[in-house]
């Protein structure tokens, strides 16, 4: 039976985007082909369709591109003033904000993820870190690291998958506000809101080789690491890919920033306000397909509210609308990738191999693409695969527990250490918890709110370095 | 209808202050948040044009001034019948709300439509009578024909703790309805927090309502989503608790389509599409229905009317 209120389609259309067929990379401020005549295929994950080539850089391209940051380092962006600098980081947030329906639809294409977290929250923290970070280019001086911080010169970039263009901000901001110079290397299977920021660069009249941008997988990402004229490495992605780079910039001068996986857990306890806390459960592990390595995947609920907030949450999950992720009613899009796709079936399916319940709405996926339905794993516990891995999918381990005690040493016994949720209204017990968990960012009666001006990085297999806030500055200044 | 309740049970002062404290918290900004979300649900086409007939169906057309005249009355019923005579397959809107003493005025000139007469009662809008002249209000109403009775609470009671009183006064009134489907108005303006709006419904439910109803629209704020949204959770979770389904009114600051829509998609996905019918969710407004009316002959025919083909009473 249909719906008495079904929504009507709504899709955003996509012809606020002209994509070129092939793109080239951005080095010294202009587009030019890879030598090695190599190029990949970025793909629209929710129907498979081919969006555009783009080409693969290698050694050659890298160190062309290390060399043009150089010069622009050393020539024109180190010694410009910080308010000079500022100025160009003002103009690229207002072009961001003035492209920022063409960006969103452009990411919801290339990601897969659902248009309306595109439009409201990727392209407005976009901007924001390019605003708020033009706001210190002036005034480093004042950020308690020495009377005359310095900057360290050419910052290797490599960003994920799952919020290209923000996370390029996260990394370019801070680098260009501390008179930084970078090549980025967006992921191989979502470069292309990183081109369309390179066409800004260009709009916004910024020096040549200030911000350079090589595309390709990983070879191009271990190349750009290992280049021994980079100064700086940042890098956002996997644990496992995390080690490599730690390993190979070991005994050099690069400084390191590394953000990595993380297991999350969000503790619900009984006296929390239930229907936010569903709300705060849903944000944590649906939002962006659970891409999100800040995601709540593990879900500790105190036992004697675990049935009634189970039974909430299912019907809440069944609300979630899965489909065509430039429908501006969709709040779960496509996974990724193939790749993807098929590591979360893989956990997913280990979990139910021991055990684990497994509980997923009826709701039907698109048969195109790359899909996965919102799913709850219950009867989970602490030495099953799926409380302990990083699924990085639309899948919530559900655990419980009796005290607070057991709360804190469940959240805490992992490898993992980047974000925790705590859910109550008693203010003392909030505390409490939050005082003992080892997570970079706790959340409490919210969760997954990002802003420039916060902090964020991991504990212990998650990571180390801060971006964003003040500290954020220190990872780019020597 | 709702279901109606079963005659409520005795309670003490203890029990139900305990019940109250009982239930979950609200988080405000959590609360706001949802609420925000779901405004940004994108109705159009086909489903606008549904939502708006249903929108219709469920308007409660109000005239609750001092200066309500026979006529104003009269006018008001023709409306609410024939929302636009120029086209007759714009559905009748659900009731008819008016002072207790121009019921039979509206009884009359509904007479043969099957739309029914509300009437606010029990001192509206402060509640501040005794028990007994609110008891003579709604029983005059009732006797008069009235279908429904819109009462308000004691605000004043329940903000002081004295939530036994509330709870009498509601089942008192609800004796004297008789027959008529009993809505009772919270006036979450007054309430000040989420945690007491959601008190107060389970409160208000509790004690036999068929419609719990946010405001009189004489106090602002009125119908603010969040308000709505943790009215649709009581009534969603007594629902689950007793298998009884309560009503839900929004009533003031509701005045174009648009609110009108952000509604029915905060039901639809809070307690869900089953409260989507006038039987279980109604909307106080005077001013909104001209607005329906335009936006669907607009959807209908691409052109947009314009306030004056419209009666403004």
């Amino acid at each position: 039976m249909a719906e008495i209120l079904e929504y009507a389609p709504a899709p955003e259309s996509r012809s606020v985007v002209t994509l070129r067929e092939n793109y080239d990379l951005f080095v010294d401020g202009g587009f030019v082909p890879a030598e090695s005549g190599e190029s990949l295929t970025s793909l629209n994950p929710a129907d498979e369709s081919a969006l555009a080539t783009v080409a693969v850089a290698g050694p050659t391209d890298v160190d062309r591109a290390v060399s043009a940051a150089r010069q622009a380092q050393e020539n024109v962006w180190g010694p410009m003033s910080g308010a000079e600098r500022g100025k160009y980081l003002f103009r690229i947030a207002r072009i961001l904000q003035e492209r920022s329906r063409e960006l969103a639809v452009l990411e919801t294409m290339d990601n897969g993820k659902p248009i309306k977290e595109t439009r409201d929250v990727d392209l407005p923290l976009a901007a924001a870190h390019f605003f708020y970070h033009a706001g210190w280019a002036d005034k480093l001086h004042h950020a308690g690291l020495g009377t005359d911080p310095r900057p360290l010169g050419v910052a290797a970039q490599v960003i994920p998958w799952n919020f290209p263009l923000l996370m390029l901000a996260w990394k370019i901001a801070p680098a260009l506000a501390t008179g930084n110079t970078v090549v980025l290397k967006p992921a191989e299977t979502t470069p292309l809101t990183a081109l369309v920021f390179a066409e800004i660069c260009q709009e916004a009249d910024l020096p040549a080789g200030v911000v350079n941008i090589v595309t390709g997988a990983g070879g191009t990402g271990r190349t750009l690491v290992e280049h021994p004229g980079v100064d700086k490495v940042a890098f956002t992605g996997s644990t496992a890919v995390g080690r490599g780079i730690a390993r190979a910039v070991a005994g050099t001068r690069k400084r390191l920033t590394l953000e990595l996986g993380g297991k999350g857990a969000n503790i619900v306890y009984d006296d929390a306000a239930l229907d936010q806390a569903v709300e705060g459960i849903v944000t944590g592990i649906f939002f962006n397909q659970g891409h999100v390595c800040c995601a709540g995947s593990r879900l500790l609920v105190q036992e004697s509210v675990a049935e009634e907030l189970l039974s909430r949450l299912k019907e809440r999950v069944s609300r979630i609308r899965v489909g065509d992720p430039l429908d501006k009613n969709t709040d779960l899009g496509a996974i990724n990738s193939a790749d993807q796709l098929s590591r979360i079936r893989e956990v997913t399916d280990s979990g139910e191999a021991e055990g684990v319940e497994r509980w997923s709405p009826a709701c039907d996926l698109p048969t195109a693409g790359y899909w996965f339905a919102p799913t709850l794993l219950t009867g989970v516990s602490q030495s099953h695969r799926v409380a302990r891995e990083e699924i990085f999918g639309p899948v919530l381990s559900v655990l419980t527990f009796r005290t607070p005690e057991e709360a804190v040493a469940k959240a805490n016994n992992t490898p993992y250490g980047l974000s925790a949720g705590v859910w109550t209204e008693k203010g003392s017990r909030m505390l409490w918890t939050a005082e003992r968990l080892r997570a970079g960012v706790v959340w409490s009666n919210t969760f997954n709110k990002l802003d420039p001006a916060s902090p964020f990085g991991g504990y212990k297999e998650s990571g180390y370095g801060r971006e964003g806030g003040r500290h954020g500055l220190e990872a780019y200044l020597g | 209808m709702p279901n109606t309740a079963s005659a409520p049970e005795a309670v003490t002062d203890r029990e139900l202050r305990a019940f109250l404290y009982g239930l979950p918290g609200v988080d405000e900004v959590g609360a706001a948040a949802r609420a925000k979300d779901l405004s940004t649900r994108s109705v159009k086409t086909t489903a606008k044009a549904r939502a708006i007939d249903l929108a219709i169906s469920m308007v409660d057309l109000t005239t609750l001034e001092g200066a309500d005249t026979p006529g104003k009355v009269r006018a008001l019923c023709a409306k609410a019948a024939r929302p636009d005579p120029e086209d007759r397959t714009v559905p009748s809107a659900g009731a008819v709300c008016v002072y207790p003493d121009r019921v039979g005025i509206a009884v009359e000139a509904l007479r043969g439509t099957g739309i029914g007469v509300a009437s606010v009662a029990t001192a509206f809008p402060s509640g501040r009578a005794p028990l007994e002249a609110k008891l003579a209000d709604t029983r005059a109403a009732v006797a008069d024909g009235a279908s429904e009775i819109d009462m308000v609470i004691d605000r004043g009671a329940f903000l002081s703790g004295d939530y036994l009183k509330v709870y009498e006064e509601i089942t008192t009134v609800k004796e004297a309805c008789g027959d008529a489907h009993l809505k009772v108005i919270l006036e979450t303006g007054e309430l000040a927090t989420l945690d007491n709006v959601r008190r107060a419904s389970h409160l208000a439910i509790r004690a036999g309502a068929d419609f719990i109803k946010t405001s009189t629209g004489k106090v602002s704020p009125a119908a603010t989503p969040p308000v709505v949204l943790v009215m649709l959770e009581a009534v969603r979770d007594h629902h689950r608790d007793t298998g009884r389904r309560v009503g839900v009114k929004p009533a003031g600051g509701i005045r174009d389509t648009k609110g009108a829509i952000r509604n029915l998609v905060l039901v639809n996905e809070t307690a869900g599409p089953d409260w989507l019918t006038p039987d279980l969710f109604r909307i106080g407004a005077s001013s909104l229905l001209n607005d329906l009316l335009m936006q669907r002959t607009r959807l209908a025919t691409g052109t947009y009317p314009g306030p004056d083909h419209y009666t403004q009473d």
